[in-house]
Order: C-alpha cells, then structure tokens, then sequence
C-alpha cells in the first residue's frame, strides 16, 4: 500500500475528468474541445497509475504508456482536421461546422 | 509526502479550471503546462518516476508544441499584430509562473529534504515497466506501433493543402 491513500488519487481523478468534461460541453471553440479532451485522457491515465501503486504492480504504469500514445495520435490526427475545417469555414466555431457538404 | 500530493493535486486542479475558463488559446496552454506538471508531480509522489518523466517528456513537452504549432499556423490575419502586442504582456504570466514555482519549490523540497522517501519500497521504476511492457504486453506495443502508424498516415492526409495555382500576391484577394 502507498503513503497516499487510494481514494484521495481517485477523487483528483474524478475532479480533471470532470473539470475536462464541463470544459468540453460548454466550449464552442475546436482547440478547446480537444484541450479539454486531453484533460479527461490525462485524469483517466491517472486513475490507472492509482490503481497501479495501490496494488504494486506495473501494469497500470503500462495502461498509461498506452493512453499516451492513443493521446498522441489522437491529437495529431485532430489538429489535422482542425487545419482542414479552419480552411474551410474560416472560423474555429464548432456550431459553423454542423451543417454537411457545407 | 501527503502535503506534497495535496499541494500538487490542489495546483492540477486550480490550473485546469483557470485552463476552461480561459478565452485565450496561449493563455489556457500556459495553465495547461503547469496542469500537466503537476500530474506529473502526482506521479511522482505515487511512485511512478519513470511515468512522471513520460508525462513532463510528452504531455508537457510534444503535446503542447504541437498545439502551439497549429495555433500560429492559424493566427495568420491582419489582428495578430495587435495580438502579439497583447501576449507579451508580462501580467499574463503571472498566475502561471506563480504556480510553477509552487511545483518547483516542491521538487527542490522533496529532493533536498526527503530524498529517499518517495524511493522506499513501494516505488514501481522503469525496470518493472519495461519488462511487464515487453513480457505479457507485448501484443500492445505492436498494436500502439500500428497506431502511431495510422496517425502518421492520417494527420499527414489530412494535413495536405491543395496546391494552389494563383501567385502568392494573389491569394489575400482571393480569400
């Protein structure tokens, strides 16, 4: 068992992760909505390393490497498309862009 | 060590609301950085080193130089001199160094006062991960390669401009 108490982890965990997904609902700009996607990615990479030193074993630190790297194409992949929109409809607003074969 | 892991998770949690709250994209990577620090702090302090390392290597350092990147590739319009006038501005700095220092003072604490005490026993190094990594995950590191592949072929797909015909000059008119 680790000096700081599992459930104090878990609780920062669920605060980012909530904290991204209010960020995520209410902002009507692109970059930040994949901001706040990177907050949630980050709080649920953290949960998995409090599981990891609550049970000694490292497969949560693996767990972790593993969202890194989805984190990472993820966010190359998405800025790609925001290069696209924003060449498109000349604006960063996430409601400009509901509309198909816009 | 518990104080260290409130001070840290209290800074995450301050950077991240001042990072949604923010109406600046540079403004809110700023806060972003120093969120992501202090996870990593967090980790640290879990006993997670290597981890805490990947997460300042990578989150704080590619993640956001790309997101920095794109932000200047699309701030090309006429405002932006105004802009750049407006983000070197000392006083925006602020919250976010005062911040970092907090983290930093932490590390120099833990380092200079407690050096042994977040490597007692229950600390999971980069050996541990490494062999659990290649041992029974291998499957997933071949699976992330495959991934990392896919993003390459995406993001440079998608990123591709269509070749314009029209001179450099004219292109302002044309848009």
């Amino acid at each position: 068992m680790s000096v700081i108490p599992a459930e104090y982890g878990l609780v920062l965990a669920t605060t980012l992760f909530v904290l991204g997904l209010i960020s995520l609902l209410i902002r009507r700009n692109i970059i930040f909505m994949l901001i706040s996607v990177e907050i949630m990615l980050n709080a649920a990479g953290l949960a998995f390393i409090v599981a990891s030193a609550r049970w000694e074993q490292p497969d949560g630190q693996v767990m972790f490497l593993f969202i890194l790297t989805m984190a990472a194409a993820e966010v190359s992949v998405g800025l790609a498309l925001i290069l696209q929109i924003y060449h498109q409809i000349k604006t960063l607003n996430s409601d400009e862009a509901s509309k198909m074969k816009g | 060590m518990l104080i260290i892991f409130y001070i840290a998770s209290f800074v995450a949690v301050i950077a991240t609301i001042l990072v949604i709250t923010q109406h600046n994209l540079v403004h809110a990577l700023l806060y972003l950085v120093v969120s992501f620090l202090a996870v990593a702090m967090v980790f640290y302090v879990l006993g997670a080193p290597f981890i805490a390392a990947l997460e300042v290597i990578i989150y704080a350092g590619a993640i956001i130089v790309l997101l920095i990147f794109v932000i200047m590739m699309l701030n090309l319009r006429q405002e932006s001199v105004a802009q750049e006038k407006q983000w070197l501005n000392l006083q925006i700095i602020v919250g976010p160094v005062v911040l970092a220092i907090i983290l930093g003072a932490e590390l120099l604490y833990m380092l200079s006062f407690e050096p042994t005490s977040g490597l007692e026993g229950n600390v999971i190094g980069a050996k541990a991960v490494g062999l659990s990594l290649y041992g029974p995950y291998v499957i997933g590191v071949e699976l992330s390669g495959i991934l990392l592949m896919a993003g390459i072929v995406g993001a440079y797909h998608l990123g591709r401009q269509k070749k314009k015909v029209t001179h450099r000059f004219l292109e302002t008119q044309e848009e």
